[in-house]
């Protein structure tokens, strides 16, 4: 029993004695003493900002593994880089095992946080906001992380982003919840990503709420395995405001959430509603791409058990493509939920496989519109069919992500 | 007799003072001074110890238009490897050490130079660490600047016009952000085919490739290097020059194996592939430095493209690369600029 006590001790002592915690105030030299505290850390030690506001003229950086790096609260501690001279981004994360938790990033020039190849990178209670609303010279990227493994993203709020508010891309295993994403271009986006369950978040008063998006030419793609339920994609009805040349640029105001040639995405128990464009769109890749191994068009797609409400009634046909066409197809009778139907030459002609089919069941009585290929390309044909009842179908269950 | 034994005596006494410390190269941590490594037997000349031999790159990265020199040193008895288009796997022990300085004016150089910073890449054990040390005032000493310094410096360029930089030391980890290279750290510059050229050394004016074959600090190099073109030497072709600029200045991030891999975008001199030069490649998470262009290159079209307007920009949140630049690169920018008006 001594023995046990002694031991006990010694644990407790090495386990003190191998990790630090280092406290630090604003001051008129907080660059520095920050920018030095984080390259001085060391596996298990922690790095603490008191209450208050610390100013930035360059970007800050971590590359310590299994360090934890926090404020005092979400609102009581505030990084701003409202002067930053130099630096892509506010704060730049590129090790393992890090938990940044319960501070704020204002007005960074480029991104807020970003994380690059992280494994094990965990986001809690942070905000990332540019102050003076939505404008075209904010930063990107609230929330950053790409090429990253085991991403959580928890309690957070992202507001003002020229890009997307919180942003996974190329990254796998990951989970955004609790969090909420107002007046950016896109509210959240996950990306050439695979395994990402997105849960409890409000989006609303963006562009566009919830973007599952994959585009070609890059080292990850072929996005698969997303879950988006529990969230409220709510009244994103601020103008897109995003620089042109962006995917983002062509999200039409008012959209609630988009899947884009991903894989095995399941969007379930959401609130879905007062998005003036439409509340949901199923799309395909719409540029050409040379890209051979790229999939350009969303495949085994399941949307059950959502409560739709009023959407379509401000279709915004000014940015991109999609509103324009769907006002135009639907004269004016915007859907709920609207596929585009384009699949690829081989499955215009055999079918779709079971398995790869759109499938839709329990939405309420929400609306719907897609676009038979065969009788788009013949003449004397209306393409436009809206029967919901078609997709109802067996619903199997994608399996929840689980981090390391 | 006796005065040769003496010689002797205070030849050994200053080799030994002028002796790279081996050990302090190794050592996890780093000296608060550059002098205690005794890379320079004079600092403020920058007169180097022995078995520190200085370098040049054929094409090099622009940094604010500073000045650099460059030296390598390498333990005796141990040798780098060759290896096809990737820099010489330097042995444990070697150092690369390069001085960042400003002349006082550019039209005359023996009016001297301001001393910025050293950077060190260190080859321990366990890699390459990178770290730098920012010369004092009185530019006798160099001290360790984990953090990163900002020094505000002017001088006098060629034409006579007083240029103002604010010159950022980089942070450890912003070393990183650049020499990262399939997550291990890496030197970007002493590559076979970077160094492949004649350097007038103080005894004699070979090629550098042939010299470290002389001092034996390598043993073989391929007959095929892909040698890169000075893009500043205007008798080379337009391609050739900015492939050149583009490989040295992006192309260590912009890599298939580089920290901006996940762009897509890969500027290295030996990509081939249209799209992933930029060709009509559509940015992937620029954000709002795409400044509302669809594309990276429009061939013909150097005002759509968006490379050249990052190039151009000086705004953090636009600008690339992405540190080590404050100002623009005019000479730089002009020959882009002609480059996508060619493709």
């Amino acid at each position: 029993m001594q023995n046990l006590l002694l031991i006990t001790l010694l644990v407790i002592s090495s386990l003190s004695l191998s990790s630090k915690q280092v406290v630090l105030g604003p001051s008129s030299d907080s660059q520095e003493e920050i920018q030095e505290a984080l390259i001085d850390l060391e596996p298990g030690d922690v790095l603490t900002l008191k209450s208050g506001e610390y100013f930035f003229e360059d970007g800050i950086s971590l590359d310590v593994d299994d360090v934890i790096f926090e404020g005092s609260g979400i609102n009581e501690t505030i990084l701003n880089f409202g002067g930053q001279v130099s630096g892509a981004q506010g704060l730049l994360v590129t090790s393992n095992g890090v938990t940044i938790r319960d501070f704020a990033v204002l007005d960074a020039k480029g991104d807020a946080i970003k994380v690059i190849g992280a494994d094990g990178i965990n986001m809690v209670r942070l905000r990332t906001e540019w102050q003076g609303g939505p404008k075209e010279t904010n930063g990107a990227y609230g929330f950053y992380p790409v090429e990253s493994k085991n991403v959580l993203i928890d309690g957070c709020v992202a507001i003002g982003a020229s890009d997307a508010g919180i942003y996974v891309g190329q990254s796998q295993h990951i989970i955004v919840k609790n969090s909420i994403a107002q007046y950016n271009v896109a509210g959240i986006e996950i990306e050439n990503s695979f395994y990402a369950d997105v849960f409890d978040n409000i989006a609303s008063h963006n562009t566009g709420g919830i973007l599952i998006f994959d585009l070609p030419d890059l080292p990850q793609q072929g996005g698969h395995h997303v879950r988006v339920f529990r969230n409220k994609a709510i009244n994103n009805d601020t103008d897109n405001f995003a620089p042109e040349g962006n995917i983002v640029g062509e999200v039409p105001r008012g959209t609630g959430i988009i899947i884009q040639a991903n894989s095995e995405v399941e969007v379930f128990d959401n609130d879905i509603y007062g998005n003036g464009t439409v509340n949901l769109s199923i799309v395909t890749y719409g540029y050409e791409t040379e890209d051979e191994n790229y999939n350009p068009h969303p495949k085994s797609i399941q949307i059950h058990g959502n409560r739709f409400g009023e959407g379509g009634f401000d279709p915004d046909v000014e940015t991109g493509e999609l509103a324009s066409i769907l006002f135009a197809l639907s004269e004016g009778d915007m859907p709920d939920i609207f596929w585009d139907g384009i699949l690829p030459t081989s499955q215009l002609i055999l079918g779709q496989p079971d398995n790869e089919k759109l499938v839709m069941s329990n939405n309420g009585d929400a609306t719907f519109l897609t676009l038979n290929p065969i009788k788009y390309m013949l003449p004397f044909f209306d393409p436009v069919e809206r029967d919901i009842a078609e997709y109802d179908g067996e619903i199997r269950p994608l399996p929840p992500v689980v981090l390391n | 007799m006796k005065k040769t034994l003496l010689a002797c005596l205070i030849l050994s006494f200053i080799d030994f003072i002028y002796a790279v410390n081996d050990d302090l190269i190794l050592e996890d941590k780093f000296p608060k001074k550059l002098s205690s490594f005794s890379f320079f037997q004079d600092n403020s000349a920058q007169f180097p110890s022995d078995g520190v031999l200085p370098y040049e790159l054929i094409s090099a990265l622009f940094s604010d238009y500073s000045y650099k020199q460059r030296w390598v040193y390498i333990p005796k008895g141990v040798q780098a490897s060759f290896r096809q288009d990737e820099v010489f796997d330097f042995p444990v022990g070697s150092a690369l050490i390069k001085t960042f300085y400003y002349p006082i004016d550019e039209r005359d150089l023996n009016l001297g130079q301001r001393l910025m910073e050293t950077r060190l890449l260190l080859r321990k054990e366990n890699g390459w660490e990178a770290v730098s040390y920012a010369w004092n005032d009185t530019q006798d000493e160099a001290f360790i600047k984990k953090a990163g310094k900002t020094i505000l410096n002017e001088w006098i360029d060629f034409n006579g016009d007083t240029r103002s930089v604010r010159y950022r030391v980089p942070n450890k980890n912003q070393c990183k952000e650049c020499h990262a290279n399939n997550d291990a750290m890496s030197p970007i510059g002493p590559k076979a085919r970077n160094l492949n050229k004649v350097f007038q050394y103080s005894d004699e004016s070979i090629n550098q490739l042939t010299k470290w074959m002389k001092l034996d600090f390598i043993s073989t190099v391929s007959e095929e290097l892909n040698t890169p073109v000075d893009w500043n030497e205007k008798n080379h072709l337009l391609d050739e020059r900015a492939r050149s600029y583009l490989d040295i200045n992006c192309g260590h991030c912009h890599s298939s194996s580089g920290a901006a891999n996940s762009t897509g975008l890969y500027l290295n001199l030996t990509e081939t592939r249209e799209k992933h030069i930029g060709i009509y490649k559509k940015p992937v998470a620029t954000g709002r430095a795409s400044g509302n262009l669809k594309y990276s290159i429009v061939p013909g079209k150097p005002e759509e493209s968006i490379l050249l307007q990052r190039m151009i920009s000086t705004d953090p949140g636009i600008m690339m690369p992405e540190s080590g630049r404050s100002l623009s690169h005019t000479e730089a920018i002009e020959l882009i600029e002609k480059w996508i008006l060619s493709l």
